[in-house]
């Protein structure tokens, strides 16, 4: 789960990090009377979870805070990556005198959470691993025992000079690790981690990804989700319990499994179409979730057929077939719909969906190239 | 013979009372699995289908019963518990099919079993099955029969879609793994590739990857400097969408994107046959046998 930026700086205030003062603004007039408040130079950040807000135009300095509210008034109600900004942070604009560059992800490699800090600040950090690996450092952490002291000055020493900053940034890097571990992330960074002209050290900009199978345990964590910040279909996909991600093509995908649907996506591109989405059902299937499935796919008007391709395993393809058969009597579908399933009550499926008009193929391959043929017209 | 499970196998079901563990526990009895215990705590004393003694602890089950492999169904708040459960308790293989479990969870109980010298396998995975012998987990018995293919994959009903074309090509496994796609887990692609590579009637393997990390890559040079049998492979994911399944952190980390195409070319660098589409395995396996 993403986060916004204001939202992952009050994590972190809460656990000690310094970060500059700041509000969050839903309209113009308010941005207006936060750089009021702030006074002096403010920035106006779009809260919209995409990388490259500064390019789209979504962060902005302002001189006065008649410039705070022209400038929060174009930001808000414009499209980054195609989500709406709603909030803007304003915060007062950091006189810099370095940049660098520290956070924390669990790393499928080491099997463990892990440091990492450069000097280079303030870039993509992926940019500074491809081009200049040598420029950060990492350290592993036993969560058993957490950051421990020695560590974190040792990180601090690689980002500092100065022994007054080295200790200053040896603390934040134990405050950012409790804020990982106590909201659940995945990864917690703080780019840049600045210094000011007069030496103190900051948290400029933040972010946190929260991993989802933490939230039956973090409620005030899940209620820092912001729905307006995502496509509506994934929204509607997640409350149905279905991974939905949207694409552009025209071949309704409803699969089961992610290994499956993945496979069932590059088939159809294999045969010449594109698929127009990527649906994963899950295992435990019921007749309800397979009518949310087709809910979200028809809602896409680009969408020229439906393929299923079910294997069933813990999801019974009779519960697929139930599915179908009650979702075409309560949605109007008007497109064809190709059913490929095999596996655990296939035969009681087929039954279903014969008794109520519809055919079933048993071959993935036969399935996709007969959806492909269809989402462009040909045959029938 | 086969990895990891075998006719020896005496198998504890944790959770076998609960929906998921209990259809399962069936499944695995009708295939001919050993199922010697099942825990639900509270329910110890009572039997499962009148046959299976259920116990309170892992503990009473394996001092009672000698279970040596458990199977772990249940759900993600209790199963970070259930694998120290396990461990503790002298299991010696571990294979947790729960979905949802906490990686910083996994992050504590993965050190731990290492340490008490017993393998786990999953979380979030399908289980495995040596043909005619034993399976644990969810894989459907009758997706495959006894032959000379190991298999291992990162997904579940991929896995059931490619084993189920081998065998429509006469063609059997002698044990399918599915390693589970969690971020941290307990057994990797190379742990499977040693264990196939040692298994005498194992005579080729198939791997089957998807996007993200850098596993793939990881096993693809381990094939090539520890594995005398073909492999063959395949790849999902090839039009995902970059950004989205996989996570910031392993792009990092890795300094690659962990696409498609990176892990095709580590295959096709590294010896191992590479099928475009599922189907296409059938091909390659028997070009190899």
């Amino acid at each position: 789960m993403n986060i916004h930026e204001y939202q992952a700086r009050d994590i972190l205030s809460a656990h000690g990090v310094p970060v500059p003062d700041g509000e969050v603004a839903t309209t113009a007039d308010e941005a207006e009377r936060i750089a009021r408040r702030l006074g002096g130079k403010v920035v106006i950040k779009a809260q919209v979870h995409a990388g490259g807000r500064g390019k789209a135009g979504g962060v902005k300095l302002a001189d006065t805070p008649q410039e705070a509210r022209e400038h929060a008034g174009r930001i808000l109600g414009m499209e980054i990556k195609g989500l709406p900004v709603l909030r803007v942070l304003v915060a007062p604009a950091e006189d810099i005198a370095s940049e660098a560059y520290v956070g924390i992800i669990v790393d499928r490699a080491s099997k463990a959470p892990v440091f990492m800090v450069s000097r280079e600040g303030g870039v993509d950090i992926e940019e500074v691993a491809a081009t200049n690996p040598n420029a950060i450092r990492r350290q592993p952490v036993d969560p058993r025992y957490g950051l421990l002291p020695h560590q974190a000055y040792s990180l601090a020493t690689s980002l500092y000079d100065d022994v007054r900053q080295q200790r200053a940034a040896a603390k934040i890097l134990q405050q950012l690790y409790a804020a990982f571990v106590d909201s659940g992330a995945s990864l917690a960074e703080i780019n840049p981690l600045v210094t000011t002209p007069d030496g103190e050290v900051k948290a400029l900009d933040a972010k946190i990804n929260i991993d989802e199978n933490e939230l039956f345990r973090k409620p005030e964590v899940e209620a820092l989700r912001d729905p307006s910040a995502e496509a509506p279909s994934e929204v509607a996909a997640r409350e149905a319990g279905l991974t939905f991600i949207k694409l552009e093509g025209d071949v309704g995908c409803c699969v089961n499994g992610a290994g499956l649907a993945m496979a069932t996506m590059d088939l159809v591109k294999y045969y010449g179409g594109d698929p127009a989405n990527f649906l994963d059902i899950g295992g435990s299937s019921n007749p309800e979730k397979v009518v949310n499935a087709l809910r979200i796919i028809t809602s896409d008007p680009g969408v020229r057929v439906i393929l299923f391709n079910i294997f069933g395993g813990i999801t019974r393809c009779d519960d697929v077939a139930n599915g179908i058969v009650t979702a075409t009597r309560q949605i109007n579908i008007d497109v064809p719909i190709v059913i490929r399933l095999t596996g655990t009550n296939e035969e009681l499926a087929v039954q279903i969906l014969e008794q109520a008009g519809f055919s079933a193929m048993t071959d993935m391959d036969e399935a996709v190239k007969r959806a492909v043929h269809l989402a462009k017209g040909e045959g029938k | 013979m086969s990895i990891f499970i075998d006719e020896n196998t005496r198998l504890v079901v944790q959770g076998i009372t609960g929906r998921d563990g209990s259809f399962h526990t069936r499944q695995m009895m009708e295939y001919g699995t050993e199922v010697v215990a099942g825990v639900t705590p509270g329910k110890g004393g009572q039997r499962f289908e009148d046959r299976v003694p259920i116990f309170d602890t892992v503990e009473q089950a394996v001092r009672e019963t000698g279970a040596n492999t458990s199977a772990i169904y249940v759900p993600p708040p209790f199963a970070a518990n259930a694998m120290f459960e396990a461990a503790d308790a002298g299991v010696d293989f571990i294979v947790c099919i729960t979905e949802g479990v906490p990686v910083l969870d996994m992050t504590r109980v993965r050190p731990f079993i290492l340490e008490k010298g017993a393998r786990l396998l999953g979380p979030n995975c399908p289980g495995l099955l040596s043909a005619g012998k034993s399976k644990v987990g969810i894989i459907p018995g009758n997706i495959t029969q006894p032959g000379p293919v190991g298999l291992v994959s990162r997904s579940g009903t991929l896995t059931y879609e490619v084993v189920y074309k081998l065998k429509g090509a006469g063609i059997g496994t002698t044990t399918c793994v599915g390693i589970g796609g969690d971020p941290i887990n307990g057994t990797s692609f190379i742990d499977c590739l040693a264990a196939f590579e040692a298994d005498p009637e194992t005579r080729a393997v198939v791997i089957i990857g998807e996007i993200g990390g850098s596993d793939e890559q990881d096993a693809a040079r381990y094939v090539s400097e520890n594995l005398s049998k073909p492999v063959v492979g395949f790849i999902a994911g090839q039009t995902a969408p970059p950004g989205r399944r996989m996570g910031h952190a392993g792009a990092i980390i890795s300094g690659s994107a962990g696409t498609a195409e990176e892990k095709i070319q580590a295959f096709q660098d590294n010896g191992i046959g590479v099928a475009k589409r599922p189907l296409d395995v059938v091909g390659l396996v028997q070009d190899v046998l």
